[in-house]
């Protein structure tokens, strides 16, 4: 493989995991679920980062992807305790079930 | 060669893992198929030669955030009934759909990027040493806030999932 095959390839993972992702926040009602469809989304945009991060030789993309993933922790554990009093309140974690701000 | 081989099996495992996440209906297995995505992703910054971002990758992602969603998992004691059916509705062929047209669209982008003429300029090595110079020097304001950042997080997280007297 030549360095833009390569690069090709791993985008297209990169792609396919966020369009899985992406699909996943579409299809389901779990609010959990949802949650970590937005991780796995994130998690594919650090891919195709780290890649060309790889390609250029710039660490740049790098430290990027490690804020990212700061910021995705701290995101979890706000997200987590959003449910867990979306639970407390609901008694659900259905997202079909929460929808006072729908109309 | 080696690598390449690799890559294949790191990305179809990673892939895997991303539909049984969307596909199956426990919340557990769904928490274990996405950490099945996230170690393959580890490998292939790995093959990319992102060393210190497979570690943190490791650590922090199939690690500590998805014990945390196990955690929370346990902690609802989500019932039979919390759990989705699996028809087809038109809403969702819908969006498998959408989710197929978005890729083909993403993927058909991606092609045409060697006509962009951009350089080559690898091979990369992402070892420790040179990253926490650089964290240390150019990136040392943003390092700074990110830990402003997670200490909001703490807090916000602790007021949030309280028990509040009602």
């Amino acid at each position: 493989m030549n360095p833009q095959e390569h690069l090709y390839y791993y985008l297209a993972v990169s792609a396919a995991l966020f369009m899985l992702g992406m699909v996943g926040v579409l299809i389901r009602r779990n609010a959990i679920i949802v949650f970590l469809c937005i991780e796995l989304m994130l998690n594919a945009v650090n891919l195709s980062l780290v890649a060309f991060s790889s390609y250029l030789n710039d660490p740049t993309g790098t430290m990027l992807v490690f804020f990212v993933m700061c910021v995705a922790a701290a995101e979890a554990v706000v997200g987590l305790a959003i449910i867990i009093a979306m639970f407390r309140n609901r008694e659900s974690v259905n997202i079909s079930d929460i929808n006072i701000f729908k109309w | 060669m080696v690598n390449e081989i690799l890559f294949w099996l790191l990305a179809a495992f990673a892939l895997l893992g991303g539909i049984g996440l969307i596909t199956s209906r426990s919340p557990i297995y769904c928490v274990l198929y996405a950490i099945v995505s996230f170690f393959c992703l580890a490998g292939l910054f790995l093959t990319l030669g992102a060393e210190f971002l497979a570690v943190i990758q490791i650590i922090v992602y199939a690690g500590a955030i998805m014990v945390l969603f196990l955690f929370v998992i346990m902690l609802l004691n989500l019932s039979e009934e919390d759990m989705e059916a699996r028809d087809m509705t038109t809403g969702r062929a819908f969006a498998y759909i959408l989710g197929l047209v978005f890729l083909a669209e993403l993927l058909y982008a991606f092609g045409s990027f060697p006509e962009l003429g951009i350089a080559y300029t690898g091979p990369f090595t992402g070892k420790v040493e040179p990253l926490g110079e650089q964290l240390l020097t150019q990136y040392l304001f943003p390092f700074e806030m990110i830990s402003v950042v997670l200490l909001a997080a703490l807090m916000g997280a602790m007021a949030i999932a309280k028990k509040h007297k009602a």
